[in-house]
């Protein structure tokens, strides 16, 4: 597990590259998610107004 | 292609497509980062830095794809006035920074191990340096200009214009004596990549494509029924 962890050595640089491309993906789908869920909520909204 | 460009019918379209879209992201990238991670043997001369190449090199596709399609969609706005198109081609800025701000970090990541240098300033990594910029000046352009189609008009010209820039990264190492290595997988004669780390690259590249892909729907309908409010809204206070 340590020599897996070590990376021959190069830890230091596959590591970070890993942790800020799966940061990086998962605020993107994130914020995706949250305004995606906010407009349908809106639309919705605006939708049963619309009804009554 | 151009059914799509009716909001309606992109939006009928793409509840169907998303689910698929999103299953192939949600497989393909585990898959691609347990190869990459658990699977592909250090490389003979990089050691395990190469595990790095299956995150900087699907990064990079993705970001020059996106502004490819980013160009295209400005050029069918432009020209056809397509509404969804300045929509998609607005959406796409974003995602394509994102992805190119990735492949800069992590290129930088592996540089510094194998050359020597966290950055270097030749062709190929100002070119992609470039295209950064090209994505940010593109997103300060949308939100610069009030008037929405004004704002996509010049938004467009310049996405269309910066596109010179992409065949520019992708010869760069062909045309300039660089320090980033030559084309070694999309090139006449076949892949020089052993087929150990071509095929976890290409599952990774599939996965990061798809997530691009995703979303990049999930955005323009965000966008689609943002402007669906907001002109039932003004039609309402205007009634």
């Amino acid at each position: 597990m340590m020599r897996f962890l070590a990376m021959g050595g190069y830890a230091g640089f596959v590591w970070p590259a890993y942790g800020i491309s799966l940061a990086g993906v998962a605020v993107a789908v994130v914020l995706t998610l949250r305004s995606y869920a906010r407009a349908k909520a809106m639309s919705a909204e605006i939708e049963s107004g619309k009804g009554t | 292609m151009f059914e799509l460009a009716n909001p309606k019918r992109f939006m009928d379209v793409s509840r169907l497509v998303l689910p698929w879209l999103a299953a192939a992201a949600a497989i393909l990238v585990p898959v691609g980062l347990y190869l990459a991670l658990f699977v592909v043997p250090p490389e003979r001369q990089q050691g395990d830095t190469v595990r790095i190449m299956f995150l900087h090199v699907p990064a990079a596709w993705v970001a020059m794809m996106a502004y490819a399609l980013m160009a295209v969609c400005s050029f069918l706005g432009l020209v056809n006035r397509h509404p969804v198109a300045d929509v998609a081609a607005r959406e796409a800025a974003p995602l394509g920074a994102l992805f190119t701000v990735l492949a800069l970090i992590t290129g930088s990541l592996w540089g510094r191990p194998m050359w020597g240098a966290w950055w270097v300033w030749d062709a190929r990594l100002t070119s992609f340096l470039l295209l950064l910029f090209l994505y940010l000046g593109y997103i300060a352009l949308w939100n610069a200009i009030e008037d929405e189609t004004r704002a996509a008009r010049a938004a467009a010209i310049l996405a269309i214009v910066g596109a010179v820039n992409l065949p520019v990264i992708k010869f760069s190492v062909d045309w300039w004596n660089t320090l980033h290595q030559g084309e070694s997988i999309f090139r006449t004669g076949g892949p020089t990549i052993a087929s150990v780390f071509l095929w976890p690259l290409f599952i990774m590249a599939g996965g990061y494509t798809a997530l691009f892909a995703t979303l990049w729907v999930i955005r323009i309908r965000t966008a689609i029924l943002q402007r669906t409010v907001r002109a039932r809204l003004g039609a309402e206070t205007g009634r």
